[in-house]
């Protein structure tokens, strides 16, 4: 068990008067996913301890559209998008923090031209900035001493949208030996989850992309992976899964590590 | 008499050059143009920046750094041999012998002696692409796709690149012999020894054995470039210039259109100050013409090098999803749609399509939108963009789409959620944190 936290919620604020600095938008697998609801514990303990004023939509966030826009549903995708950016402009949202890259990108760089403009920032590059301004300090002695960690690159956050650095720079300061995949950054693979296939059986082919991207991570010799989206986390637990790996490689999200490390709870 | 003879050919095989290239450069200028419009006229000096890294500069390449020096020797040795190609002209035109030499005097043995160390570059780089392509077996030069004419093309074009050489190397070395190594070529001047004791006369044969050699490879080349996967050499240029300015980036284009019609549905009343859409626009693409004038532009643009499907998430894991196949199968049916419309004119459709005839839905169904084909292609092409236009029309037109997606479009509409879960589950999470 672990300290209890207050999750401010959007419509209560407001009843309240109040506005927060920050939107906190959790999206479907971090609210109804099992594993993915604990990476957004993680988070939401780092956004509370460090005092940020920040909230959620609550019962009123529904699915950005992603999936829907890339199996090539351009109606819900707006529908949807439509519904969400009223929903946050009647809140005047100016200002976003999500935890899931796809998520992100159609809140970034899809919204606006529909009608929603806010500053869009990825947890991992709220992190970095939180970390730099020391207002997270990670316990002495290092949770992650002597352990090997390589990093995943998400195709939403690194070749959409050039965010490469961030993630890498929170890990440093894991006193962790940091390794790269063979295939990383813009040559990074793909978990395998994009474009709507988390949604559906992969077509018919040699192997799974999540196993071959797991073949990287085994060669990579790490004991953890880093991942900052919850449907590569996902993919590659399942990876590990298949190898029967699971007792020495742990997929952790950033949030999970850095709240492991400054010793938030679970 | 001979001069003349051979003046009057060079016109006429000049002549039946210029109007071939000119009538098939008209025909792609006009397939382009069976694309929707896109306006990519903004910000010309970024534009401009990326074409000369991407096309000029051929940034990308670099990557990976033998294949693009070994390319770069071509590449150079052919922009520099058109400063020769120039005397060519003026000498096949007039009659004239080495026009220039005169004039230039040592920086012309410079300029030729330069072109002929390039050139000796450039064999060796397509000795070593040769048996790249034909004895090492690269996995992205044996596909399936490249089977047949591909594979034929770009054999075709690099034995073209040799025969091309051997026809400047004997035209310089035999002209050499018989000026007794006036012109001082800086590579020519070791292979003399290969041509001595030959008769001024066959000197004198083998030099212009050489000379048109040359000039019809040259000739040969232009004619057939357009047909050719080479027609990247001249379309890398607009096709870098006119590419998105953020490459690769996540965003989809947006579809107004769709919209426009949600407005109308949640608010009929602004029916009045909607524009009619035009009556046989589809959603999405199901064939060349329903993609814009880029997407085509990037189709013929295409190298078939295969970096992108090298690439490929879905390809490597053996799915049947290549992005190249893509910007190939894109580039096939619209020549045959344009070999139809010059028969046949606008009005009679051939009932043929990309989608489906060409492409798949399984293909397209194995796109993960990871974005790396756009990351790697050279030439700044976007296969992506196809896919998702092909996967709109598929749902939006056809309503053709697995059942699992189905289920989450259902889920996505009716309780705003990709899985079937009810709503109030969105919260539980902070139930539970606030429990401790
Ligand atoms: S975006 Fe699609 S086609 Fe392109 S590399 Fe990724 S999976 Fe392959
Ligand atoms: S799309 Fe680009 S990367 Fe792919 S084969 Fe064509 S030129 Fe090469």
């Amino acid at each position: 068990m672990s300290e209890p936290i207050q999750v401010p919620v959007m419509a209560d604020l407001m009843a309240k008067g109040e506005k927060p600095d920050i939107l906190f938008w959790v999206g479907c697998a971090g609210s109804f996913d099992q594993r993915a609801q604990r990476i957004t514990k993680a988070f939401a303990r780092i956004l509370h301890h460090t005092g940020i004023k920040f909230a959620v939509l609550g019962m009123e966030e529904t699915c950005t559209g992603d999936p829907a826009r890339r199996a090539g549903n351009e109606f819900l995708f707006q529908m949807q998008a439509l519904t969400n950016i009223q929903t946050l402009n009647m809140y005047e949202v100016t200002k976003i923090v999500t935890t899931c890259p796809h998520c992100f990108n159609t809140l970034k760089n899809e919204y606006p031209e529909l009608g929603g403009n806010y500053e869009v920032i990825h947890h991992t590059q709220l992190l970095q900035q939180l970390i730099d301004e020391g207002r997270i300090k990670l316990k002495e002695g290092g949770t992650f001493k002597g352990k090997r960690i390589t990093y995943h690159d998400s195709c939403y956050l690194g070749r959409a949208n050039q965010i490469y650095e961030a993630p890498r720079k929170v890990l440093e300061l894991l006193d962790a030996e940091l390794v790269e995949m063979k295939r990383c950054r813009t040559k990074g693979l793909c978990c395998g989850a994009g474009g709507a296939q988390m949604f559906k059986e992969d077509e018919p082919g040699r192997i799974h992309v999540n196993m071959e991207r797991t073949e990287d991570v085994l060669q990579s010799n790490a004991n953890v992976v880093a991942a900052a989206c919850p449907f590569c986390n996902t993919m590659l637990t399942d990876g590990v899964k298949y190898h029967d790996k699971q007792d020495e490689i742990h997929v952790l999200d950033i949030a999970e590590l850095i709240a492991q490390a400054a010793d938030l709870g679970e | 008499m001979a001069v003349l003879v051979q003046q009057l050919l060079f016109l006429i095989v000049l002549g039946i050059t210029g109007y071939l290239v000119s009538r098939k450069a008209r025909e792609i200028y006009r397939n382009i143009r069976l694309g929707k419009p896109d306006d990519r006229t903004n910000e010309p000096g970024k534009r401009l920046r990326n074409m000369l890294l991407l096309a000029f500069g051929q940034k990308k390449m670099f990557q990976n750094l033998t294949p693009a020096l070994l390319h770069l020797c071509v590449y150079v040795a052919f922009l520099i041999t058109q400063i020769e190609l120039i005397e060519i002209f003026v000498d096949g035109a007039f009659g004239t012998h080495r026009f220039f030499y005169p004039y230039l005097g040592g920086l012309y043995t410079f300029i030729i002696s330069f072109i002929e160390i390039l050139s000796v570059l450039a064999f060796v780089a397509t000795i070593a692409f040769l048996s790249r392509r034909n004895l090492l077996k690269l996995p992205r030069f044996t596909m399936k796709e490249l089977a047949g004419w591909p594979m034929l093309d770009a054999n075709l074009i690099l034995i073209g690149e040799i025969i091309l050489i051997i026809g400047i190397f004997s035209m310089n070395t035999a002209d050499m012999t018989l000026h007794h190594g006036e012109y001082g070529f800086a590579v020519s001047q070791w292979l003399m020894p290969l041509f001595a004791g030959f008769s001024d006369g066959t000197l004198h044969l083998l030099e212009r054995f050489g000379w048109w050699l040359h000039i019809l490879t040259v000739f040969g080349f232009l004619a057939y470039l357009p047909y050719s996967k080479h027609l990247h050499i001249l379309l890398a240029f607009p096709n870098s210039y006119f590419a998105d300015l953020t490459s690769p980036s996540g965003k989809i284009t947006n579809m107004p259109r769709i919209t426009q019609e949600i407005n109308l549905m949640l608010n009929p009343s602004s029916v009045a100050d909607a524009p009619p859409a035009a009556e046989n626009e589809r959603f999405g693409a199901k064939d060349v013409q329903d993609l814009s004038w880029k997407n085509l532009l990037d189709a013929y643009s295409c190298t078939e090098c295969g970096r992108c499907t090298a690439a490929c998430p879905a390809n490597q894991t053996g799915k049947k999803l290549s992005p190249r196949k893509i910007m190939m199968d894109t580039r096939d049916r619209l020549e045959e749609l344009g070999q139809h419309l010059n028969k046949n004119g606008q009005d009679v459709p051939d009932g043929k399509s990309l989608l489906h005839d060409y492409i798949s839905p399984e293909e397209l169904r194995a796109c993960t939108t990871c974005n790396a084909c756009v990351q790697e292609c050279p030439v700044s092409i976007n296969p992506l963009n196809i896919i998702i236009e092909l996967r709109r029309y598929l749902i939006l037109e056809e309503a053709n789409s697995p059942d699992e997606w189905n289920k989450m479009f259902n889920n996505v509409e009716h309780s705003g959620a990709v899985w079937q879960l009810p709503a109030d589950k969105r919260i539980t999470w902070i139930q539970e944190i606030e429990n401790g």
